[in-house]
């Protein structure tokens, strides 16, 4: 049976979906990366490979997140798609009248806007990480809680606190003082997810116009509390994906699927999981840059080379 | 004898030496803006301080190593804290214990004395008026040489069929038009340089994107500062047009305003009607100026913390809904990591594509 793989190789998770010809998502897995993308990239295509069933036949692969080259490469990517267009394209198909998309991720938040199906404007934190995946993970753990269970708490809130949400230093020194003044776990908690959504919707999603339906996705979409943070500030129901933490995936199956329809697949196959993958950097001294260049070598030969401002040393 | 040296801009400095020169000053050429530059910047400017500021400090430091005593730079009228730049600069610089000379102009238009002062300073060959004005001249000739190439590298590379041969050729043809000293010269220079330029293979039935880029000077006209994003967007099939090119500024400041400019402050009236400093209205301007000529997008570029173009980013929603054109802002500062600027301009083509393709009745899910 014909099958798609989507590959999403973000900072904080790498997901992989394997979708069957009509859509449907048959597998779907969500892996930390672990500041180790080339070892994850592999171990998840062996729990793929061993996930579905042998009559399915990968015809497509499409990358997407900030590692989308790295595993474009390593696997034989057909397709290598910025994760907006990757986002809006899995949102637009499980929700199809979608008119709003936050998303927050790891160490990025989106806002997308779609009219009529296509995606009409876009933006993305740019220079500070407050209220993404990264700042709960690390409040989560201060507080010693898993972070599975940081949004339940909120919602047993019963007083409302108020947290500082600009900046990530304000959000952590408002929180340790409130905590100080003996305020209970719960009501500090909600009070950030109020203070992220807050920020969120105050500087990605400046001068936007969010209509619903609004879709909720990337790995934050866990968290009940923010969720119902952003129900709170909309006055409007927020719809969580069943596949929510691997859109980005399901969205570069969805371009791959599209993309072979008159082409064969690139896709190297699963063998590539018993391959030796290394990387290896050095420092370019061609000009005053001293750019540091990426490689990555495939048993032995280089396979791929990032990171040069000039053209280099890219491979053709 | 005096070392003379100024701020690199783009490829403006060919022309900046040429005219020194002939003057009778000894010309330090500033060095391509690297890593170094933004670390020694960096470290020795005000933290708060904007992008150019700090790399024109890291500038200037190289220079002085080299050997330059003297900075010939613009100042500033406007309400942009830019103007205050060149004395920011020369007390950072003596207090790191180099004492250097300031040569600042200001718009002579406004400021003609101004103008006669600082070119009697830099004539050194104490040249008569009529010689001097035949070098602005040849001087001028030449910037439009170079802003003419690169206009035209920028219309070429989105049609290339061998991906990086116009960055190639446009590497070669800058050394051409550096060479050539006449006005003769010059002119046989550009010829062979847009000839070469058009003789690069290109593919002329590629669907190409029309993107306008407006923002603050700077970072609009130094590659190096914006993370050459005019050649990214080339290389994902869009033609750029930039709003700004030293050869018009230059004109709508020295002697009287012209149409162009007229036009670009009528155009924003409705939305803006004041002088924010720096480019904040002319971005505006241009903006509404391109999507009548029916662009496929803006680009607002802009250094972290300028306060001119957040006032015409908090404007640019509005006029991109009122004109139905989307806009990107990129606000930049010393990060060098280019993976964040890709994603948003790769994902800003797909969305120009698909609004283009729809418009012409055929739907994709990326275009």
């Amino acid at each position: 049976m014909k099958a798609y793989l989507g590959i999403d190789v973000g900072s904080v998770s790498i997901n992989f979906v394997v979708i069957n010809e009509a859509g449907e998502v048959i597998t779907g897995l969500y892996l930390r990366t672990k500041g180790r993308p080339v070892q994850m990239i592999q171990e998840g295509l062996k729990k793929t490979a061993e996930s579905i069933l042998p009559d399915y036949e990968i015809l497509g692969v499409g990358t997407t997140g900030s590692g989308r080259y790295l595993a474009g490469i390593m696997v034989g990517a057909d397709v290598i798609k910025n994760e907006i267009t990757a986002h809006a394209v899995a949102a637009s198909t499980m929700v199809p009248d979608v008119q709003t998309i936050f998303e927050i991720g790891g160490q990025d938040s989106k806002i997308i806007i779609l009219r009529n199906g296509i995606v009409t404007d876009f933006a993305m934190n740019t220079v500070c990480a407050a209220g993404t995946g990264s700042f709960l993970d690390q409040q989560a753990a201060r507080l010693i809680i898993p972070i599975g269970q940081f949004g339940e708490l909120a919602l047993q809130s019963s007083v409302p606190v108020r947290i500082a949400g600009r900046c990530t230093v304000f959000a952590e020194s408002d929180m340790i003082h409130k905590q100080q003044m003996g305020y209970q776990i719960p009501d500090i908690i909600n009070g950030l997810c109020e203070a992220l959504v807050r920020n969120y919707l105050n500087n990605v999603g400046k001068g936007k116009e969010i209509l619903p339906p609004i879709v909720f996705q990337g790995g934050v979409a866990a968290n009940v509390g923010i969720k119902a943070a952003f129900e709170k500030a909309l006055g409007e129901p927020v719809l969580v994906p069943k596949h929510f933490d691997v859109m980005g995936a399901i969205g570069a199956a969805q371009l791959a699927r599209e993309e072979v329809q008159h082409k064969q697949t690139s896709f190297k196959g699963f063998k590539i999981i018993g391959l030796p993958y290394r990387t290896g950097s050095f420092e370019c001294d061609g000009c005053p840059n001293v750019c540091e260049v990426v490689e990555i070598y495939e048993e032995d030969k280089v396979i791929g080379r990032w990171g040069s401002r000039c053209s280099k040393w890219d491979i053709a | 004898m005096s070392k003379l040296t100024f701020p690199r801009m783009g490829e403006s400095w060919r022309t900046f030496k040429m005219i020194m020169e002939d003057l009778g000053n000894e010309v330090v050429v500033p060095p391509p803006i690297s890593k170094r530059t933004l670390d020694l910047g960096v470290r020795y400017s005000p933290e708060f301080a904007c992008f150019p500021l700090k790399i024109l400090m890291g500038t200037y430091l190289e220079t002085v190593e080299m050997g330059a005593d003297t900075i010939v730079t613009s100042g500033g009228v406007g309400p942009c804290r830019a103007g205050g730049y060149a004395m920011l600069h020369q007390k950072i610089l003596k207090d790191l214990g180099h004492d250097i000379k300031m040569i600042v102009f200001e718009p002579p238009r406004l400021q003609l004395m101004n103008f006669i002062k600082n070119v009697r300073a830099l004539n050194k060959n104490h040249t008569s008026i009529k010689c001097i004005i035949a070098h602005i001249k040849r001087a001028w000739r030449k910037l439009q040489a170079l802003d003419n190439a690169e206009k035209l590298s920028h219309i070429v590379r989105p049609r290339e069929i061998t991906r990086g041969t116009t960055s190639k050729v446009y590497r070669k043809v800058l050394g051409w038009i550096d060479q050539a000293y006449t006005t003769e010269q010059i002119i046989e220079a550009e010829t062979a340089a847009l000839k070469a330029l058009r003789g690069v293979p290109q593919d002329l039935d590629r669907e190409v994107l029309k993107v306008g880029i407006v923002g603050e000077i700077y970072v609009l006209l130094e590659p190096a500062s914006n993370l050459e994003m005019e050649e990214t967007l080339g290389n994902l099939g869009v033609e750029v047009e930039r709003s700004m090119f030293l050869t018009g500024w230059t004109r709508d400041n020295t002697w009287t305003e012209t149409t162009e400019m007229m036009s670009v402050k009528e155009a924003a009236a409705p939305y803006l009607p004041e002088l924010v400093g720096g480019h904040g209205r002319d971005s505006i301007g241009n903006t509404i100026l391109c999507a009548k000529r029916g662009f496929d997008g803006m680009i607002q570029v802009a250094p972290f913390t300028c306060i001119p173009e957040i006032v015409a980013r908090t404007i640019l929603p509005r006029v991109s809904r009122d004109y139905d054109i989307p806009v990107l802002t990129f606000f930049l500062d010393e990060q060098t990591g280019k993976a964040g600027m890709s994603t948003r301009l790769e994902a800003f083509t797909d969305l120009m594509r698909r609004k283009k393709r729809l418009q012409q009745g055929r739907f994709t899910l990326t275009g």
